[in-house]
């Protein structure tokens, strides 16, 4: 039925490669001895010597055995998976820019630090906030800096007692842990029939103890909580912050900013919205906004300008100090830079609709598929994305979510986030992004409703699949059992013996 | 340019499926008062108007070329070799996710198991995660780690340590509640034991950080001693480590250490103003420890059929499954350049690594010679790996010294402390190096 079939080498660990021998090579100690004395040298290094082609093969092989955005539709709900421009990857690769010290100083960096301030311009403009630190390398890091700045508020208020953050039962998993590291108690708000932040729970859980609130929006749900501003004025009456989690961005970028809707921190997933490469899971980019009345909590140094010069800002009174070595993932926020001015603000804005567009047709071709259900606020559209149940699917058939996820991989399809949000049985959640077409979007659809068909007529196919990937159904559980598993290949050696 | 496939007519066809006649009515939901009705201002360039654009503004910097850069502290001048350049441009390393689904993703989680697992030597560690963003945050979540793993109320860190990652450190510890003293160099330059020794003995202390070679670029002598102390103390070790050193320098496993964290990015990366990085954190064999890491971990497992496989293992530690109870909020890490750090190790051997590093070795000795023969003067006698310090006095005045060789087109090393750190790498050759000391004579005179 399908014609896809991933590389499937049969390529050893780099270290199965070669014999290894561990010993020193016997000059280089004897020259490294005449500066260090004898019982500071190493005896031993297990590491492979091989030559130049068999280094360049072995990881090009392993190169065809991994799917990309660069071969096929990776809709993986709240990851943004869209196009990332060539061109940004290659004027982020100037040698010039490479081999810059982080301690080099500002005065000669004035070119660099220009850049960075613009982005950091833009970035306030499209989210509707009035300053930017760009030290955090992630999105989860970004979350850190923004309850750290709420708890931080809070201190230098005289409120520390304020130890309650309020996060949705649909937030992405990364809100409740990033409150944790912060010291805040998690509070979970339930999802009422519609999706959306339950408005008595709210009313019920704020208290003189809310420190604040984290909010995505639209939600995971796809679904954009519409009380918004009405939740932003709850939150700030009883003293608490409201934080904004930028990883859906795309669905309202250019049509409706954070900074309007009440939020007073807000990050963003540069990675996901402003399509740099995601690096097979990073690095990314999570920059924070806030509103001006925080910009003394922000991280420092703070990239600033004053009399015409660009410098690096160590004096913000209140800071939360430094998460980050340096100043961030330098490349990937020029990435981002080019990536905006590839667009302008109109592109921009025309990628969020498209991403909704591509987002509500595809849910149209599918949502009456046997086996589906849509759960929550039916006649409302998606924004970028959208969540399935497949759980009547499992009911009738036993085949479940992630049995039709491994299933599309046959068809060279990557699949989208399965089990998430966990308010959601047997969750489906789908973000095709503007980077696909029509055509993409209705072969998406005809591979989901053939793997439902196969799912009624031949449930064992769908079960035991993949069937055309380099591996067969993975066992994760094997590999993290203490007993079976093999973290690093000495491990593995040791479980041989 | 035009990123976005749909045609007008197909944007028509998907809108009358949907009942729609304009886009604006998918967006009805989203409150009046909160639309934004303005157009952003931000101009669209082509392809060839950005490079232009870019260029003219990156004209503006200054280029120091790594031979003349005697920068460190945590990251340092690399040269990239081609091979880690173009197996890093593979798309299908570039553009993919995090391996969600394992079955089709193995390349990538080979490639990071095999870092995992060429790390794990070189630290002599036994699990290696598969990146922490950079040292800076590996050195805090270790410390954080210790708290799980101890029950302990406090930990120790060094006074002496470059301001920037003491910072990072302090941010997370101040984050998560947990308090910390600064423990002191004797006058040697080594851990000052008697220090603690004197820490109040009701104290339970979650554990101790020292990085080796230390700040100064120092190798401490009784770094052992500083392991037993805080083992004696039911706390855990944690070695920071320049991971360069380690081709040649002993493992800090074999001073007791219980985490090893570290700087990857002299493992081939390039240093892009400081980011992005390549955390290293490693953890000895022990269940506690390991379930109690932050990050995601690649582990070898099988397929229902017996086949070898790949896939993220111990995932019930993390941030997606555990939420509030997660041993760290992690997600997104630094996948791509532990990539890049496989490739350079696996390209460099065992044996390209030892000679790099004992290359460094000796120029930085090459150096120190050279600037003695001057009235330069080092803190402390112990020995030395990439990096030393000088006096901030002898024979001139540090900051009057810097600013000159700026001005010489040198990034003469910087003071991170207390002292003037100076540190090699390998773009520097003898050549390089009787540039720099003729320059220094002309500023000395």
């Amino acid at each position: 039925m399908t014609g896809f079939r991933q590389a499937k080498w049969d390529e050893p660990l780099i270290y199965e490669l070669s014999k290894i021998d561990p010993s020193l090579p016997e000059d280089v100690v004897k020259e490294a001895s005449r500066y260090l004395p004898e019982k500071y040298i190493r005896k031993t290094l297990s590491i492979p010597d091989l030559s130049e082609p068999e280094v360049v093969r072995h990881f090009i092989r392993l190169s065809q055995m991994n799917f990309s955005v660069d071969l096929g539709m990776y809709p993986l709900g709240s990851c943004t998976m869209k196009y990332n421009p060539k061109i940004c990857d290659y004027l982020a690769s100037e040698p010039s820019l490479m081999n810059i010290h982080p301690l080099q100083p500002e005065e000669t960096l004035q070119g660099l630090l220009e850049i960075l301030y613009e982005l950091k311009k833009y970035l306030s403009m499209i989210t509707g906030m009035d300053f930017f630190t760009l030290q955090p390398a992630a999105g989860a890091h970004g979350e850190y800096v923004g309850v750290l700045i709420i708890k931080k508020y809070h201190e230098v208020h005289g409120e520390s007692h304020r130890d309650e953050i309020l996060i949705p039962d649909s937030a992405h998993g990364t809100n409740p842990a990033s409150a944790k590291m912060a010291g805040f108690k998690v509070i979970e708000i339930p999802s009422d029939p519609d999706g959306l932040v339950d408005m008595d729970a709210l009313e019920a859980a704020l208290s003189d103890k809310t420190a604040g609130m984290m909010l995505t929006n639209p939600n995971t749900l796809g679904l954009f909580e519409k009380n918004i501003v009405e939740i932003a004025k709850k939150v700030h009456e009883v003293g608490g912050l409201m934080y904004y989690d930028g990883a859906n961005l795309n669905a309202i970028a250019g049509l409706a900013r954070p900074g309007d809707m009440g939020f007073d921190i807000v990050h963003l997933n540069l990675h996901k919205s402003f399509g740099t490469p995601h690096g097979g899971g990073g690095p990314g980019s999570g920059p924070v906004g806030v509103k001006s009345y925080l910009k003394e909590f922000l991280p420092i140094p703070y990239i600033d300008h004053e009399d015409g010069m660009y410098f690096l800002n160590w004096d913000l009174k209140n800071s939360i100090g430094k998460v980050h070595g340096y100043y961030g993932n330098i490349s990937v926020l020029l990435r981002a830079y080019c990536y905006i001015l590839l667009n302008g603000g109109e592109g921009i804005r025309k990628a969020s609709e498209q991403a909704v567009l591509n987002s509500n047709y595809l849910l149209w071709r599918i949502k009456d598929l046997r086996g589906v259900s849509l759960p929550y606020s039916k006649g409302v559209f998606r924004k970028h994305e959208f969540v399935i149940s497949l759980e009547p699917l499992k009911e009738d058939t036993g085949v479940t979510a992630k049995d039709v996820a491994k299933r599309l991989l046959d068809y060279g399809l990557h699949p989208p986030t399965i089990y998430f949000p966990l308010i959601v049985k047997e969750a489906f959640m789908i973000e095709p992004t503007e980077s696909v077409s029509k055509s993409d979007l209705d072969r998406y659809a005809d591979a989901l409703k053939a793997i439902i068909e196969e799912a009624y007529s031949d449930p064992d196919t769908v079960r035991s699949s993949p069937h055309n990937t380099k591996i067969g159904r993975v066992d994760e559980a094997y590999g993290s059992r203490p007993k079976t598993m093999a973290p690093t290949y000495r491990w593995l050696l040791e479980k041989e013996e | 340019m035009n990123f976005i496939p749909n045609t007008k007519d197909e944007v028509m066809e998907m809108m009358s499926l949907l009942g729609i006649d304009s886009i604006e009515e998918l967006f009805k939901d989203i409150p009046r008062e909160v639309l934004f009705k303005e157009a952003l201002d931000i101009p669209r360039l082509n392809e060839f108007e950005l490079t232009r654009y870019l260029g003219e503004k990156l004209s503006k910097n200054q280029f120091f070329p790594p031979e003349k850069v005697f920068l460190g502290g945590g990251v340092w001048p690399v040269y990239i070799p081609a091979v880690v350049k173009y197996i890093l441009m593979r798309t299908e390393f570039l553009t993919s996710y995090t391996p969600y689904q394992a079955e089709i993703s193995q390349g990538l989680m080979q490639a990071l198991y095999e870092y995992q697992s060429l790390l794990a030597e070189l630290l002599d560690m036994d699990v290696v995660n598969s990146s922490m963003y950079d040292w800076s945050s590996a050195a805090a979540e270790a410390l954080l780690l210790s708290v799980r793993a101890t029950k302990g109320d406090i930990v120790l860190i060094p006074q002496d340590m470059p301001y920037y990652r003491k910072m990072v450190l302090k941010t997370y510890l101040w984050g998560a509640g947990v308090e910390y003293m600064e423990y002191p160099l004797d006058e040697e330059g080594n851990i000052d034991i008697s220090f603690l020794n004197k820490v109040d003995g009701g104290r339970r202390i979650a554990g101790l950080y020292a990085e080796y070679p230390n700040i100064y670029g120092y190798i401490m002598e009784n770094l052992d001693e500083a392991g037993e102390y805080v083992h004696n103390r039911n706390g855990l070790f944690i070695v920071g480590v320049d991971p360069l050193s380690l081709p040649i320098l002993k493992p800090p496993s074999a001073y007791g250490a219980d985490i090893v964290v570290g700087e990857g990015q002299p493992l081939g990366n390039p240093l892009f103003f400081g980011g992005p990085l390549l955390g290293i954190f490693g953890v000895r064999r022990d269940m506690k420890l390991i379930r109690e890491m932050p990050g995601r971990i690649i582990g070898l497992t099988k397929t229902v059929d017996g086949e070898r496989a790949f896939a993220m293992i111990l995932q019930t530690r993390e941030q997606h499954i555990r939420r509030e109870r997660a041993t760290s909020n992690i997600c997104s890490n630094e996948a791509l350049t532990a990539v890049a750090s496989a490739v350079y190790i696996s390209l460099l051997g065992k044996n390209g690594l030892v000679k790099l590093s004992t290359k460094l070795l000796k120029y930085s000795h090459m150096l120190y010679e050279m600037l003695a023969s001057h009235g330069f003067e080092q803190p402390y006698n112990l020995p030395y790996f990439r990096e030393f310090s000088l006096t901030l006095d002898k024979p001139i005045e540090t900051k009057s010294l810097l600013r000159h060789m700026i001005n010489k087109g040198f990034l003469f090393g910087a003071v991170l402390a207390r002292y003037h750190t100076v540190s090699l790498n390998e773009h520097h050759s003898q050549q390089a190096l009787e540039g720099l000391i003729s320059s220094i004579e002309e500023v000395i005179g």
